[in-house]
């Protein structure tokens, strides 16, 4: 047996002996997300599972050892992955530290930043936020207008920020400031900071889902020391630099919410077949709906493919540099239409907002919250135009 | 396995575009068709595709191919589709070869060494009506002696006018509709009682009618076993279906360079067009559907060449998926283009007709649609 071959028995054995039951059932709604953090709220196995794969380094796999991480190589994350999926094992551990925070760092922290910020994450013990839009500054990001002005060993932060997803819950943020007004791009720094810090507010956003995953974000003279410590900046990259590390984060952000152009089940039209009804020959018996069903089934296994293939050119760096922002548009226009069709499947049933039946509308929330994929994270539209100019090489105007 | 082609694959590309860019070009594919060629492609061509290895793709080394899967056959049929070129690759090569792999080693050693060297072509006749439809095969084999006599006709037999060797599918017991009955053949096209009306197709590629008048042929020319033959058809079906997706790919991808380097270099209202958002997100959508396009194919030939049992539902998503994508490449690419688009001389209209054809090839969109359902189970 080879090296990976073993550790895919190996792996498989572990998971099946570590892994709690609760942990193996699917997820259904967002309290179903394990978040860590500092006042986290566990629900049963989620706790007793991302310490479990915490001790292992596997909530981070491919990270290095010395930060958390469990030094897998890309070929044994894969496998652990493809094994996580196929005994439908959750993911340990959800947070923008891993997804975004840490690759940040990787690339751009120094070495006292990497030792003091990535092993918390890995642990799921701190909780961090994006600040990246605000209320000005949406699709041209670097408009942005939250300043930090030097004071000698401190920052003074003031601004707003919007879209900060779960600000309310998170300990840290990771934020872009403006620390140059005379200039646009580079005027811009990325600073870490702690979200107890005095003069910071959140408000959740109540969207047209009813729910509240965003918020409005103030910084009023809040005071953000240059260093933790002697010798952990504050800033990630150098300062008037931070676009840089937004743009490389922008990426990774553009990827992940492409996810893989479905939530879980494999075909939507075996699913509706049986509660739809089906002809005498087994077939799903409106054949509009039969064939949208299959057109959907089609697309959601080409994005997989694709997820599949960007992945490994991804790691092995042989994508362009501008292929997240295509992942970003095919993955949420997809995932938008698959929502529109469960909609119509689901029929009045799935019109119902709060009854126990409809689980408190969650089809319909699903639906509305769908909507957002195409515009947060860079909207289809600015997708659209970066795969035009970036990889196309179409003129400027 | 990666979702990209290794080293080696990426050699064979190499070798395989400049051998189509320089031999097999759009210019070569208009010059067999103004002259009228009775056969569409040139055989000399052909001896070529043979000296470069092609042909033996999906040969085994032990009997004189180079051993390679069906992702190194889909890199040289991409190739094939991105210029256009004319040849009987897909069918003989590809398709028919498989077809032969799943049959005995008998047949093997009769048409591997013409395939080979470039001298045989096959043609496959599974068509008996306008769509492909291969669980309504209806044409009668019945037996007579030591073989079969077959009675019927077949449509749609791309290069049968100037094949040696038809593969055909007939009925040897059941019904139509019946996965057991089937049987392949591998039948001789001089054979007495078998006629041919080849006809040109839109994409100036040739086809035949084939009627079968009592046709008698060897128990010998049975490509695997009596009533057996729907695992046969399924193989050759699973590799012509990835093939033609694969050239369908490239007729896209290469509509779709055209068409970008086009609308970079036309100027109206005294400006390069290409400026244009209306073009540009167009353009942008194109290039998503066609990355798309091709993660399905490279992946449906993977799962073949690594026996997934799960291929089967990855060659119809990749055969819809990049049907569609290229459907839109070439009718982006004639809008895009304006009324040069509509002239014989610029070539973006030869890949629309290209992929017309290649569409209707082993089941449409619609079709693989319907296979994928089928396969979910409702």
């Amino acid at each position: 047996m080879s090296d990976l071959e073993s550790f895919r028995v190996e792996t498989a054995a572990w998971l099946e002996a570590n892994c709690p039951p609760e942990m193996r059932q699917p997820v259904v709604d967002e309290s179903d997300i394990c978040w860590g953090g500092k006042n986290p709220t566990f629900k049963p196995g989620q706790k007793e599972w991302m310490d479990k794969m915490a001790a292992k380094g596997w909530t981070v796999p491919d990270w290095p050892k010395e930060y958390g991480g469990g030094g897998l190589s890309r070929a044994e994350t894969k496998i652990l992955l493809q094994e996580m999926g196929r005994l439908k094992i959750r993911s340990p551990l959800s947070s923008f530290g891993i997804w975004m925070l840490g690759p940040a760092l990787l690339h751009f922290g120094t070495e006292e930043q990497k030792l003091h910020f990535l092993p918390p994450i890995a642990r799921g013990e701190v909780r961090w936020c994006q600040g990246y839009s605000e209320p000005g500054s949406g699709s041209d990001l670097a408009s942005l207008q939250t300043s930090a002005e030097d004071k000698g060993d401190h920052y003074l932060i003031n601004g707003q920020k919007i879209w900060t997803s779960y600000a309310d819950k998170a300990d840290w943020i990771f934020c872009l400031t403006r620390t140059d007004k005379s200039t646009k791009h580079k005027g811009i720094s990325f600073m870490l900071f702690d979200m107890t810090s005095k003069g910071v507010e959140t408000k959740p956003i109540v969207l047209i889902s009813g729910q509240s995953a965003f918020c409005e974000t103030f910084f009023t003279d809040v005071e953000v020391p240059k260093t933790y410590g002697d010798d952990v900046s504050s800033v990630v990259g150098e300062v008037n630099r931070g676009w840089d590390v937004a743009k490389y984060l922008l990426g990774h952000e553009r990827s992940m919410i492409s996810g893989d152009g479905s939530s879980g089940a494999t075909s939507l039209g075996s699913k509706f077949a049986d509660q739809y009804g089906r002809d005498e020959m087994g077939r799903l018996d409106d054949p509009i709906l039969r064939a949208q069903m299959a057109e959907m089934d089609i697309d959601v296994l080409a994005f997989r493919a694709m997820a599949e293939r960007f992945g490994d050119t991804f790691k092995a760096n042989l994508c362009h540099p501008a292929q997240p922002n295509m992942m970003k548009y095919a993955g949420t226009e997809i995932n938008k239409r698959r929502h529109e069709l469960i909609m119509s499947a689901g029929g009045s049933e799935v019109l119902e907002w709060e009854s126990d039946a409809s689980n408190g509308g969650l089809t319909a929330r699903g639906w509305l919250r769908t909507k957002a994929n195409s515009i947060e994270g860079g909207t289809s539209e600015v997708m659209l135009n970066v795969v035009s100019k970036q990889i196309l090489q179409l003129p400027n105007a | 396995m990666p979702l990209y082609l290794n080293d080696d694959q990426k050699m064979l590309q190499d070798s395989a575009a400049d051998f189509m860019k320089g031999e097999g070009n759009v210019a070569h594919f208009r010059e067999f068709r103004d002259k009228n060629c009775k056969d569409g492609f040139s055989h000399a061509l052909w001896k070529q595709f043979a000296e470069m290895g092609f042909t033996g793709i999906l040969v085994s080394e032990d009997e004189g191919g180079l051993g390679l899967g069906h992702t190194e056959a889909g890199v040289v049929l991409e190739e094939i589709g991105r210029n256009l070129t004319p040849s009987p690759f897909l069918t003989t090569a590809v398709a028919g070869v498989e077809a032969l792999n799943a049959g005995g080693k008998a047949l093997r050693d009769k048409y591997f060494p013409g395939i080979l060297s470039g001298d045989s072509v096959l043609a496959l006749a599974i068509d008996e009506g306008p769509k492909h439809r291969p669980d309504q095969i209806a044409m009668a084999a019945t037996r007579e002696g030591n073989g079969f006599k077959l009675d019927g006709k077949k449509q749609f037999v791309v290069q049968g006018g100037s094949a040696d060797t038809l593969v055909v599918v007939a009925r040897t017991s059941g019904s139509a509709g019946e996965d057991k009955g089937l049987t392949l053949f591998a039948v001789d096209t001089n054979a007495s009682g078998l006629s041919r009306d080849s006809v040109r197709l839109v994409d100036s590629a040739m086809a035949a009618h084939v009627e079968f008048d009592g046709v008698v042929v060897d128990a010998d020319a049975v490509i695997g076993e009596v009533d057996e033959g729907s695992a046969v058809l399924q193989r050759m079906l699973n590799a012509g279906r990835a093939g033609s997706a694969a050239e369908t790919l490239g007729v896209g991808a290469g509509a779709m360079d055209i068409t970008v380097e086009y609308i970079k270099g036309r100027k109206q209202f005294d400006t390069i067009i290409g400026t244009f958002q209306a073009l540009q997100h167009r353009a942008a959508h194109l290039y998503s559907e066609m990355e798309i396009a091709r993660a399905t194919v490279l992946k449906a030939q993977q799962m073949l060449d690594e026996g997934s049992s799960k291929a089967e539902m990855m060659v119809s998503v990749a055969k819809a998926k990049a049907s569609k994508a290229t459907s839109l490449s070439v009718k982006e690419g004639v809008q895009m283009h304006g009324g040069v688009g509509m002239t014989d001389e610029y070539d973006i209209g030869l890949y629309m007709k290209r992929d017309r054809a290649l569409a209707e090839f082993m089941g449409d969109a619609n079709y693989h649609t319907n296979l994928v359902a089928e396969m979910h189970g409702y």
